[in-house]
């Protein structure tokens, strides 16, 4: 062991190469285990989830991932509990990004940030908000939310 | 463009547009975007109503937390306890796609392996429970914390009835 450790710490180069060899292959450890983010809990009328490419339909009990952008037709409605207990649910006409998720639920620590592309939202803030301000945003085209454990309505109309 | 409602004392959401940001802090306070930055003003619960009355009406149902206790080293509920079963089942049985997540903890008295094994033994005895009831396997998950995550902290080896429990998040 303390010999392994020597050779690298002569050979820098090697040493990057380990690096990035064990990061390959905790990837699909950590995907895995991030892969689940949220549910649609409500669905009516015109509901999809765009997820790499493909356009899903958007049911209630589907799975969320990161990445995955809802949208909702011009009759359409979707609400969405997330691992760390936010609430969003948006109105017809909406497009959602849900862009990045990360949440650790021993210790509440983690990151939120969604983007309204288009239509109206309505946010419960969770656990990631409350144990770390700035921890969750909400983007707009044209503006950003920085969000403390609240309640609000944000709207992105063109 | 933006307004909060039914806040708590922390609540509060900053607004940025182009370097600009103003702090909302009270119910229904709200900004709308112009040409100048974020300009707040007082919204009221008609307005929200019809612009994001369709967005409310989509809200899930809010996550709803319950504790059971049980009697010191075994995994059966004490007396108080055992009858709030059922209310933890109805809200349950309410909720079109329910997940529920149930989380077994000790008090401090014994080694960590046998805690695990006791608050897993309590998780399973709660999650045994909902599904004598009608609750789909699947919607159950139990695990064990053993004495990791204290509800009252104490020194080791110190029985604390309040310790030995059973969360129950449903969502």
């Amino acid at each position: 062991m303390s010999i392994d450790l020597q050779g690298l710490l002569r050979r820098p180069m090697r040493a990057t190469l380990l690096a990035a060899a064990i990061a390959c292959q905790l990837a699909p450890a950590l995907e895995a285990a991030a892969a689940e983010i949220g549910q649609i809990k409500v669905a009516k009328g015109q509901v999809s989830v765009d997820r790499s490419g493909q356009v899903l339909a958007g049911s209630i009990g589907m799975r969320l991932e990161v990445a995955d952008v809802v949208k909702t037709g011009p009759d359409g409605s979707v609400g969405i509990t997330m691992n760390d207990n936010s609430l969003l649910s948006a109105g017809p006409n909406s497009i959602l990004a849900l862009e990045r998720f990360e949440f650790d639920p021993t210790t509440s620590q983690g990151r939120f940030d969604t983007q309204l592309q288009r239509g109206t939202l309505a946010v419960v803030s969770g656990r990631i908000a409350k144990q770390s301000p700035q921890a969750m945003t909400v983007r707009t085209p044209s503006a950003a939310l920085g969000v403390r454990g609240t309640e609000f309505v944000v709207s992105a109309d063109e | 463009m933006l307004l909060p409602e039914a806040t708590g004392k922390d609540a509060a959401l900053t607004v940025s547009q182009d370097g600009k940001q103003v702090l909302l802090d009270q119910p229904y306070a709200g900004a709308r975007l112009a040409a100048s930055g974020p300009q707040k003003y007082a919204s009221n619960a008609a307005e929200v109503q019809s612009r994001f009355g369709q967005a409310l009406a989509a809200q899930p149902a809010r996550p709803v937390q319950f504790t059971l206790y049980f009697i010191e080293g075994r995994d059966e509920f004490t007396a108080e306890s055992r009858p709030l079963i059922d209310g933890v089942f109805a809200e349950i049985a309410g909720r079109p796609v329910p997940d529920v997540l149930v989380v077994g903890h000790t008090d401090t008295v014994g080694s960590d392996a046998a805690n695990d094994v006791l608050s897993r033994q309590r998780a399973e005895v709660v999650r045994k429970a909902l599904i004598a009831r009608g609750i789909p396997p699947e919607d159950v998950v139990a695990i064990g914390r053993g004495k990791r995550n204290l509800l009252v902290l104490t020194a080791d080896s110190v029985a604390e009835p309040r310790n030995r429990r059973v969360e129950i998040l449903v969502r």
